[in-house]
């Protein structure tokens, strides 16, 4: 282990070197346990090449993606499913929420339809085609997921990245409101996000709208954290520097010099959040917490709702698991694959 | 030794001071607020304004603050909506089963995710490699409840190995010294008890183990191969030292440490898994009392599973720094 640059030190003092042994006990015993994974990937993103010459931490991480098996199963499990999940309407050849064959399902009666030439999937308990439901689905999981990451990202990074700039630029009260922020966010990061979300959406009353809300909102410590990590290693830049000797305003650095630079590690992590997203949101309409309203199919509610037909007609719940599982395995394997290839330790 | 445990606990005071704040922030400042949860959904503004007052929301929010720390410290998490008993009682009395479901959870996820991890990473991109990184990529995306149901569905309706829910067959009769059947059983010698909670636990387990088991793992490949390439593995392979005590002394000691931050972080997050598995077999403990309290909003019951949680991290923190400092006397000196 080598000594890390400014981003694995304490939240409360920016700028003292801590050792890479001593990073992950130096702190607070609750803090920032989970936090080194976090900063290790902000980290990283400062490791540019600085000889003057040869590819940026970019391109050359995107050749290594280009060369590894795993982002590119990733990359094409993924664009199957926007595919899908974008022309949903099309490709689906009946209407998802209409019962139309309900007269030849009776779930009480154990009688289900299973695969047939004009229901690819079969029937779902309801008498609707499940082939349809499934790709319809896509949309509304897509929909959920993008949506929880955007909100995650989006106050994590609103967190993170003033706590990032005031910990560079703002001077000993940059400093002080630094440390508040990401004191109160390593708290967070503490409780796990299932739990967090389950909390919010529990309290908040069950909908499509809560399951996106509960899962983006656990996911802010990680994205506040992260985006600040990458700011502060950026804040020593020598760009940073210049920029500031020639007089270019505070606001000015923060949102167009070290932002930029910084968003790196975020985007990869949102790559990760979007498979955690889906997961964790059929794991809240398992728990009776999603979207009340079944007739519109999402994976999550979908899966949830067939375990009650589990022993007579298991094949209701393993095509929406085996879609979600396929899915999140899809998100994964690029953001890892992507973790890695930005990781000089992990190149070989 | 004794200074460093005093130290680390004192410094327990300003994070449970914070946590408590952000807790009390949580809790009362949800949309809607405690007035909805507690009233039925057709109540009058009057009777919300009733509420409100008598649950102390209309006092300053230092008052407000004050009354909820003194009612945590004295034990009071509220009243349970579902069963009308004191919400810690009812984690008291359901306590052990969890316990002892976590328990055997973890050690499945240790015994096995250690030595497969190692192997591993001993053996980069070989077979067992890949399938031990795919395997646990595999492990985290899948939905826990899922696995769950087939596990039960499967091993349980399927095969009929194990059965299906319940802590304990029923109408086996037992010594009851205390909540926990396993340690019980052994204590009185009951040894057809023991044998029969075992086998209750062992779907639950293997399902609540299957995300910290896919998480230690690749922890454990990743940290060995770091400590693989270090120089004094090198030289003690190099002096001709036996390739096991190359193992425990040299490489799973140094590697250890991350491992066990990890494993701490993931004992807390086994009492949320919980609250998804003992649901799907209908074991007895804090997890599926705290399922049918999401199910019918029991807000005192919520909000004090997120206490008893972020005390329980506060906690095994503790526990793991500890544990560092076994591992790692380098901690201890600085």
């Amino acid at each position: 282990m080598t000594t890390t640059p400014s981003s694995q030190n304490l939240p409360g003092d920016p700028g003292t070197a801590v050792p890479a042994e001593a990073g992950g006990d130096g702190r607070t015993p609750l803090l920032g346990r989970r936090a080194a994974k976090v900063d290790r990937l902000a980290e990283l993103m400062g490791e540019r090449a600085d000889d003057g010459h040869g590819a940026g931490v970019w391109r050359t991480a995107f050749r290594r993606l280009r060369r590894s098996p795993m982002a590119i199963s990733g990359a094409v499990i993924v664009a199957l499913f926007l595919l899908v999940a974008l022309f949903a309407p099309l490709i689906a050849p009946y209407s998802a929420t209409s019962q139309a064959w309900g007269n030849e399902v009776f779930p009480n009666q154990n009688v289900f339809v299973g695969p047939r030439a004009e229901n690819w999937l079969g029937l779902d308990n309801l008498g609707r085609d499940q082939f349809s439901r499934m790709v319809v689905g896509a949309r509304q999981t897509l929909l959920v997921g993008v949506v929880a990451t955007l909100v995650g990202f989006c106050a994590g990074a609103l967190l993170g990245g003033s706590a990032g700039a005031a910990a560079v630029l703002g001077g000993r009260r940059g400093a002080w409101y630094d440390n508040a922020v990401m004191r109160v966010i390593d708290m967070m990061l503490a409780l796990p996000t299932l739990l967090l979300a389950v909390t919010v959406a529990a309290l908040v009353g069950p909908s499509l709208t809560t399951v996106m809300l509960a899962v983006g909102i656990a996911q802010v410590p990680i994205f506040a954290r992260l985006l600040r990590g990458a700011m502060i290693s950026q804040g020593s830049r020598d760009y940073v520097l210049a920029a500031r000797a020639l007089g270019v305003r505070k606001r000015r650095i923060a949102l167009a010099h070290i932002l930029p630079n910084s968003l790196g590690p975020v985007i990869v992590q949102s790559t990760l959040t979007l498979a955690t997203a889906i997961i964790d949101a059929a794991a809240l309409s398992y728990l009776g917490l999603g979207n009340p309203d079944p007739s519109f199919p999402e994976w999550g509610t979908m899966l949830a709702d067939a375990q009650r037909f589990l022993s007579s007609a298991p094949q209701l719940a393993v095509y929406p698991a085996l879609a979600i599982i396929v899915t999140a395995l899809g998100f994964t394997l690029l953001g890892e694959a992507m973790r890695e290839a930005l990781d000089p330790k992990l190149r070989k | 030794m004794l200074r460093f445990l005093v130290r680390r606990t004192l410094q327990l005071i300003p994070t449970l001071g914070g946590l408590s704040i952000l807790l009390f922030v949580w809790l009362q400042r949800l949309p809607g607020g405690p007035e909805y949860a507690l009233l039925p959904d057709d109540a009058t503004p009057e009777q919300r304004e009733q509420m409100r007052r008598s649950l102390g929301l209309e006092e300053p929010i230092a008052v407000q603050y004050l009354t909820f720390l003194r009612r945590i410290l004295q034990g009071d998490l509220g009243t349970s909506l579902q069963t009308g008993r004191p919400v810690l009682e009812e984690f008291l009395t359901r306590f052990p089963a969890t316990f002892e479901l976590s328990v055997t959870a973890m050690a499945i996820a240790v015994s096995v995710g250690l030595p497969l991890g190692y192997l591993a990473a001993r053996r980069r991109g070989g077979v067992l490699d890949f399938a031990a990184v795919g395997g646990s990529l595999l492990g985290i995306c899948t939905p826990v409840f899922f696995l769950a149901f087939v596990l039960k569905v499967v091993f349980s309706e399927g095969l009929g190995l194990f059965p299906s829910a319940f802590r304990l067959s029923p109408g086996l009769s037992r010594t009851e010294l205390s909540g926990f059947v396993v340690l019980d059983g052994l204590r009185t010698g009951e040894l057809d008890v023991v044998w029969d909670a075992l086998l209750h636990l062992a779907l639950p387990g293997v399902a609540l183990a299957s995300i910290p088991l896919a998480v230690i793992v690749r922890m454990t490949r990743a940290s060995v191969l770091e400590v693989l390439d270090e120089d004094y593995v090198r030289t003690a392979d190099a002096k001709g030292l036996h390739r096991s005590t190359v193992r425990t002394r040299h490489v799973m000691r140094n590697a250890m440490l991350p491992v066990v931050t990890s494993i701490g972080l993931l004992t807390g997050s086994l009492f949320a898994g919980a609250v998804l598995t003992e649901s799907v077999f209908a074991f007895p403990g804090i997890g599926s009392f705290v399922y049918v309290a999401t199910q019918t909003r029991d807000y005192p019951v919520l909000t004090g599973f997120i206490l008893v949680i972020a005390a329980m991290y506060v906690l095994i923190n503790l526990l793991v720094d500890i544990s560092y400092s076994l591992l790692d006397p380098r901690v201890r000196a600085q």
